[in-house]
This record gives C-alpha cells, structure tokens and sequence, in this order.
C-alpha cells in the first residue's frame, strides 16, 4: 500500500498528529485514529449525512473526503457542541422534543442544524427544511427533528434580542 | 400487587395516567444524553486490543454452481492472516431458525455461513477474509478470485418454481390457513370480486449497518458475541445449539443499536463467521457491514403476490375471503422460518368480521436477497390486500368505502373475538378488547372527514387530482409465555433494573424505568435500565413484534412491586407504622399524606438489611427481587389510517398532504414515545408505499444497492403526521393494560396510500401494487388520456 502521511487534526480545538495512508477517508480518521466516535457512518457514498461534520465553517460529509485533505484545518463535530456540562441549546431541544430515537443519524443532524442556524440565525422554515431534508433518519420520520430544530432557532433568537 | 390481585389472567381496568406519578406521562428520555453528546456506543464503536478484521467476498452470480475459490493471491497480502471458505467450516451448521419446531420442511432451504457448492443470490457469502486492518481486508477481498458456472435464474415468485438445488423445487412450502365453508360463502354471493395485488421488495434499512464482533477467552472458555440487538437472548440460545455449546459459555452482548425494525438482530452468516473465527484465532475479530453489503443481504421484505377474491352479500357484507399467496422468499430461509406468510394469512381478515376465509401461500425461493420480517411483518401486507378489496367492493356495489368498513366491522359486543383456523398447530386469535367502530367515528371526526370530501370536491373542480384513504387494521402484541426482571436497590438510593429486553433506539430504557418507577416510588431518572446482557440476566425476550413494552414491561411491573412490598415490610417495622399506611413518594417510605412525619429513604433500608442485619430475621438480605410475568395471551391494538394526497398530472408526483394515525394502545406508558414510534413507522410506511423499492434485474442483479437507489423519504416527503392516541380499550389481560405500540404507525400505510391514489385518479382499483411511484402513477394517467 501507499506510504503513510503524517498530517494533523484539529478536531475542536484539540490537535490530533496522526499518520494516515493518503486514502483513509476522513471519517474513518476522525473515528479509529482519533478515537472521536461520535460521528457515524452511515453509507460511505454521501447521502444519508449521518457523518456531517463541519470543517472550516462548512458542514460537508465526512465519508466523502480524504483525512489529509483536512490536514491543518479546524473540525468540529458533536462531541464539541456542549459547553462542559452545559448543552448546546439545540441539543437540549433534541430531548425535550424526542427528536431523537436510536440517535445513530442524530450527531450528522446536529451538525448539520448547527451549521445552518450559525450561518443564519434567522433562517426560515422552508430553508430550514431545505437544509435538514439533505439527511437520512429512519426512526423518527423526521417529525421532532424539524421541531427540535425550530425550537433552537426560536429560543437562540429570543436570547440574541434580549 | 397493588391494583388487586389479577385472578384468571384476568386484570380490572388500569386507572389513568392523571392518576398516576409517571407511567402514561409524556416525560423525555434517560436515554438521550449520551446520543446527543457523541458518547454512544454502536457496534462500529466498540475495539477490542488486537482484533482482526472480517471482510466477507460475496457471489457476484445470481445463482451457480462455484468451481473454484483462488485465494492464493489475497493470502500471500502483508496483514493478511487467512481467507476462509466453506471447506474451513464444513462442520457448521447452517444459521438455524430461531423456533425449530416450525422447521419442519425447510430445514435444507437454510444459509450457509459460506456458500457451500451453489451460490444463490448476488451478496451471497463465499469467503471470510482476516486481516490486521479493516482496508487490508478490503483490498484482499478483492484479490480472491471466483470462478462460477451460471445456473437458471428465477426473480419472480409468480413465475414456475426452479431449482433449489438438482432434484429439489424452489417452492419450499405451501401453507394454509382456513375457517368457515368458504364454498358456501362463494355459492351464495351477490357479487364476487378478483383482485390480482403485489407489494413491493422493501426492508428496515437502519442507518446503522450490521457489525458483530467476536470475542474469545480462552482461560475461561467463554465466547462472547458484541454488537447483538433485537433478540440477545434467544439469538444465544441458537448460537449454543449452532456451536454445541452450553448456555453459560456463549454470552450476547448488546450495546446501542443504530434501528432495527425487525431486520437487525437475526442471526446471520457473518456473525457466526467472527465467532467460530475468534475461537479458532484465539484474537478478537470485527465485521462491520458497509451499505452496499447492507442492502444486498441483509433481510428483505414484503414482496407478496396476492390473488384475493371476496364474497359479498348485496348490502357489502362480507360473505368470505380466499387468497392464494405468492411468496418471495429470496435465496433461503433465514432464522423466522416461514413466519412472515403466516402472520399474513393468520391478520388477513383484520377488523372485520368474516364467516369464511380460505388462504394458501406458496412459499417460493428466489435467486434475490432473503427475505424475513420487516416492522408489522405480514400486517403491512394483508392490510394493503384488505384494503383493496373493500375499496373494489364499495366501487362494484356503488356504496361508500367508509360505509362498506362500517358495515363490517367487528363490534364491541363480539369482543373477545375469536378465530379459531381449522389447521391444526395454528394458533387462534382472540381479540382481547376494543370498540373498532367507535376508534373510526373518532378518528374520521377528527380528521374532519366530512368537511374534507367538500373541499376535494372543489378542488378537483378546479382541476387538482386530490383524494383520500382509509384503513384499518388489528395489530399484535405482548404474545407471551414470559418475561422477568431484577431489580435492586443501591445503598445511595439509585435503582438498578436488569432485564432481558433489548433497545433498538424505541425508548426501551425509559419506558421500563417509568413502569417501575411507577410501582416502586421513586424517580424514572434514578433507575439505570440494563438490556440484552445475557451473562446478567438468564432469559429474556428481546426487542420484536412489539412485545418489549407488554411482556418485559409486566415483569418490571412485577419485580417493582416485589421490591416495594419488602421495603414497606422494613419500614413498617423501622417507622413503627402499620404497612397499610405507608406510601413510597420520591424514593422515601412515608406516611401515606404526611409529608413531614417519620420518613426513611429507600436507600437507607438497603443499608439496614445488607448481608448480616439483625432486622432480617431470617428473611433475604438486601433491597432487591426477581420476578417474572407470565401469560398465555396476544394483546391486540387496532388502528385507523387516513390520508390524503394529491397527484401531479405531469410528473406523476404523489404529495400526502395529510396522514393521520388513530391508534388504542389500552394505556400508554409514555405518549411522547408512542407517537415518536407511530409516525417514524408511519413515514418507513410511506417509503414502502410510494418510494421504497429492491429492483432486481432479468439476471438477478440487485440494482438499488446504493441509498441513491433505495428510495427512503427525506423531510421533503413527509408530511405532518397527525396522531390520534386512544386508551379506549386496555387489555384485560396485562396488569398494566399495555398494548404494543411499535408497528400502528406502519401497518396500514401502504393499504390508506393506494386508496387515496384511487380517489386522486377518480380510478377505483387502479392501485394494484406497491410502491406507487411517479412512473407507474404516469402510466396510469396515459392510460386515461387514452380512454
């Protein structure tokens, strides 16, 4: 096989030096050498979002990407969303609006809700439903996730007027 | 107990959940922090130190005979350990069924871990390769090297049976199920209508792929199977008859399931691969399935071919029902034997009472992926047969389809209701409880149905193609014989509950914690719920066919109340009060309304009867118990789909613009929960009916093994599921009244779907057959352009 890369991780805020052959996709670095397995794999051909994570501002899927192409570039992924033990108001509203059930799809929803709600605070339900319909969930029918992700968005803009 | 003692299996009407401290409250779930945080642990998650990785090599050929396996090169790959094929394991059995007594007939149509002469459908295993590392494995795979002879291909089980192997048909089995004279029934028929149905090839596809990793210590001779689900314990049961091993040296272990909706869980080739593999290794060995290997063998579902024909007098009453069934099996049995073709001749008549009914599936091998149970297996079938037929019934006597259903439902006073079949060793249904009639007045008042057929009607004035459905359907639940449970009681109070159940992302966990926190007195939260760990607890009865809640959920019942007469035994004596007058609120044995009186916690008499208290006097230490709920019933819940959709004329688009589910679960445990599982399987049902598809070519060549290609909904299909929860009717037969809510949301998906379409197309009986996409629905359309 082809020669490992030495090449870093930045998964939030903490730096990963790991050695990767230059084919390991992303995810499975950012699972098995980083031992953040938070992020699930769901199809490995990018479209069912269970792997969204962001990089660099941007969710993108993590299965569709080489690790060393994130070399030195800034991840996040779920495991950096609370605040210690503070939840992330979206992951609270998670629970309190059952948006979840076998939580298997939850951490790409996560992200990828994140991700749209920091980019547009005030972002619209139709937009919203854009966004989230790019992501696979089998047990919920989705139903909760769109109001656990309304409920954020409602809640972060009361505390941004006040 | 505390709701009076049950006499006969016999309960007395459970109270409310507004009398109630948590059980039937819609609280949220102790199960989510660690899933919303990133700290779950699925099967992909789970590494021992020094594990091999399994990748399995897989028939790219239908069905052949196998002439040779090279594995000469990918042997000789650096970090390569072995590459096994069924000459390794000529010993194993075959994955055996779950129940063998109902083996009888089929045993040869079971799967070899490894193809063994023949290969029969594409994804079938052929070899096992080892390797130090997962993309090693991979790539040795690929280097081994097949060499098969072509065989005849059938994909169709409507098509003459072939060859299973030289001399041995493809139809495994005929099965039937029958009561009452259907030839008089036929005989004396106003109108008699044929019908010629087909529901599609669809299955669970959880978003967690399978992965099993085997794990063996040889110092104390114990295999251990990690990544398990649905069924630990009596997965561990085969296993032992599989490897000749005993009980308490093969254990199951579950940790969290990505879903499972009846496809997950079975015991398949690859997870006694990395078991015997773990074994002979002496190292930890890991699988993990990727999605393409997901969608071409794990289990598949549904695909049935249906000629029903039904009788009716001139009022739409229903005189009787025969059908004869087409089954496509896929390449084997797998581990439910022929459970699937028999659930759906055994729930065929549904809610409606029916003098006479005669069915007969043929069970018949295809070179395609096997099939088994997929969430409401059988029900999601024959309600979609039912359905139809009712609607061409209305349409052939000029009546009301919601009328024709009226006319024919069950009644409240015919309850218990029972259908006895005259084939013997078929169990007969009895229909515990319920009001069908009542559950669709409701349910069609409040989805204003009335009002809605005057706005479609101004709709399609004005050129929409609009229309609505129904169906209704019973379910089943809860079927016993047993369950149990532990329970203890920590020293600082916290409760540990042990049972054999299994989570598959339902809310297992909070569900057994509010029963017994329920009956026990303290906090839902402060109870950690142990599932499908079978070193902890020796029997258990999994995750399926909705009977976690019911069966698990009486035995956590039970323990909870065992464990709460001994601590008000112990306080009664510690507080100096009489038994009778203590109550447990928050986890603190209390006068019943004396709040500020004298008090002890439930931890603290923990403390007082550990091993060697004085206060025991020779009763059992500890604040803890065991107990176990028996039954010999079914539960059966019911339920009402209504739906509406509007048909593109272009595109050939279906849009449901409305669902709802009304569904009588007896009592609920927690509501948030129900309805999270009654619109999840409302929208997997959606997938089936309108979307969801495993095409196969001429060949045999599975061409939906991407999720491109399988077609699951996205937030964009899926309407706002409307639910109606009823507890009109708890079972007389649970001491909590619980009936099974896990596939109400699915089961008549596909049957309310096809209805609406027909009314959209102003075509009674254009339906035919699952899924309805946008090409069959333009087909449709030309063909009325034409008329």
């Amino acid at each position: 096989m082809s020669d490992k890369v030495d090449i870093t991780l930045t998964i939030n805020g903490r730096a990963h030096a790991i050695r990767v052959e230059p084919r390991k996709t992303l995810v499975d670095a950012i699972r098995e050498d980083c031992g953040q397995t938070g992020t699930h794999i769901g199809c490995e051909h990018g479209v069912c979002g269970t792997c969204t994570i962001i990089l660099d501002g941007e969710a993108i899927r993590a299965c569709l990407m080489f690790a060393i192409q994130a070399d030195g570039r800034q991840i996040r992924t779920v495991e950096g969303l609370a605040d210690g033990e503070t939840l992330s108001p979206l992951q609270q509203a998670f629970i309190d609006h059952h948006g979840l059930q076998c939580g298997f799809c939850t951490p790409g929803f996560l992200m990828l809700a994140t991700n749209a709600l920091e980019h547009n605070p005030n972002i619209g339900d139709d937009e919203l439903l854009d966004v989230l319909s790019s992501n696979l969930c089998r047990c919920t029918g989705y139903q909760n996730i769109i109001k656990a992700v309304r409920a954020a968005r409602d809640q972060m803009r009361g505390q941004a007027a006040r | 107990m505390t709701q009076g003692a049950a006499t006969d299996d016999h309960y007395p009407s459970p109270p409310p959940s507004s009398a109630r401290r948590v059980l039937g409250h819609a609280v949220t779930r102790i199960e989510d922090l660690p899933l919303v945080t990133g700290y779950g642990r699925y099967a992909g998650d789970i590494n021992f130190a020094h594990q091999l990785h399994m990748r399995i090599v897989r028939s790219n050929k239908a069905h052949g005979k196998i002439i040779s396996i090279d594995a000469s090169a990918a042997t000789k790959m650096p970090g390569v350990v072995a590459v096994w094929t069924n000459d390794d394991i000529a010993d194993l059995s075959p994955i055996d069924f779950r129940a063998d007594k109902n083996a009888t007939g089929i045993r040869e149509f079971r799967q070899p871990a490894l193809a063994n002469t023949y290969v029969r459908y594409i994804g079938d295993p052929v070899a096992a390769v080892f390797a130090e590392d997962p993309y090693v494995a991979e790539d040795a795979a690929e280097q081994v090297v097949l060499e098969i002879e072509e065989l005849p291909v059938v994909v169709s089980a409507s098509d003459p049976p072939g060859e299973f192997e030289p001399g041995r048909s493809s139809e495994a089995i005929v099965l039937h199920h029958s009561f009452g004279d259907i030839d008089a029934a036929f005989r004396n028929a106003h109108a008699v209508i044929e019908l010629d149905l087909k529901t599609g090839r669809h299955s669970g596809v959880p978003l967690e792929t399978r992965g099993a990793i085997g794990v063996y210590d040889a110092a104390k001779d114990l295999l251990e199977l990690h990544g398990a689900a649905k069924i630990p314990h009596r997965n561990r049961e085969t296993l032992c008859r599989m490897l000749n091993r005993g009980p308490s040296s093969l254990h199951v272990h579950e940790s969290h399931v990505g879903g499972g909706f009846g496809i997950r869980g079975e015991l398949y080739p690859e997870d006694l691969l990395v078991l015997v593999a773990a074994m002979r290794f002496k190292r930890p060995v890991k699988w993990i399935e990727d999605r393409h290997e997901h969608l071409m063998c794990a289990n598949q579902g549904r695909e049935q071919r249906h000629l029903a024909r039904i009788a009716v007098d001139k009022d739409g009453r229903i005189l009787g029902i025969e059908d004869e069934i087409f089954h496509d099996q896929g390449a084997y049995i797998r581990t439910h034997g022929v459970n699937v073709p028999n659930r759906t001749m055994c729930m065929m008549t549904g809610a409606y009472h029916v003098p006479a009914y005669w069915a007969k599936a043929r069970v018949r091998l295809t070179n395609k992926t096997p099939a088994a149970t997929y969430r409401a297996p059988g029900r999601y079938e024959s309600t979609f047969v039912r359905s139809r037929l009712m609607d061409a019934v209305a349409a052939k006597l000029g009546l009301d389809p919601v009328e024709v259903r009226r006319r024919n439902l069950i009644t409240a006073d015919q309850l218990p209701y029972v259908i006895a079949f005259n084939e013997p060793g078929v169990e007969e249904l009895e229909f515990d409880s319920g009001d069908y009639p009542a559950l669709l007045e409701k349910a069609l008042k409040a989805f204003r149905w009335d009002e809605l057929q005057a706005d479609m009607k101004h709709r399609r004035a004005a050129g929409e193609l609009v229309g609505a459905g129904i169906a209704i359907f019973m379910e089943e639940s809860g079927r016993g014989p047993s369950d149990n449970a532990k329970i203890k009681v920590d020293p600082d109070g916290a409760v540990e509950l042990i049972t054999g159940g299994a989570s598959l992302g339902q809310g297992f966990e909070t569900s057994m914690a509010q029963i017994c926190a329920e009956a026990l007195g303290v906090d839902y939260r402060r109870v950690r719920v142990i599932h499908g760990q079978t070193d902890l607890i020796d029997h258990g009865i999994g995750a399926h066919a909705a009977r976690a809640t019911v069966l698990t959920g009486g035995a956590v019942h039970v323990t909870a109340t065992m464990v709460r007469a001994k601590a008000i035994e112990f306080a009664a004596e510690l507080l100096q009060t009489p038994a009778a007058e203590l109550d447990i609120v928050d986890g603190t044995v209390m006068r019943r309304g004396d709040e500020g009186g004298p008090s002890i916690s439930l931890g603290d008499i923990a403390k007082r009867i550990a091993p060697g208290s004085k206060l025991l006097r020779g009763r059992d230490p500890q604040l803890a118990a065991h107990g176990w709920y028996n039954t010999d019933h079914t539960v059966f819940p019911y339920g009402v789909h209504l739906a509406v959709v509007r048909v593109d004329r272009e595109t050939g688009k279906i849009a449901v613009e409305r669902f709802m589910v009304a569904y009588d679960v007896g009592r609920a445990v927690n509501p948030l929960l129900i309805e999270g599982q009654l619109v999840g399987g409302c929208v997997q049902g959606l997938g089936g009916a309108l979307s969801e598809e495993f095409v196969y070519d001429e060949t045999g060549e599975p061409l939906s093994a991407t999720l491109a290609d399988y077609l699951m909904p996205t937030l964009h299909e899926v309407p706002d599921v409307e639910v109606l929860l009823t507890e009109d009717a708890p079972s007389p037969h649970h001491p909590l009244g619980l009936k099974g809510a896990g596939e109400g949301g699915i089961n008549g998906a596909g049957g309310v779907i096809a209805s609406a379409i027909d009314d959209a197309l102003g075509m009674p009986g254009a339906i035919t057959r699952l899924p309805v996409t946008p090409q069959r629905v333009r087909e449709l359309l030309r063909k009325t352009a034409q008329q």
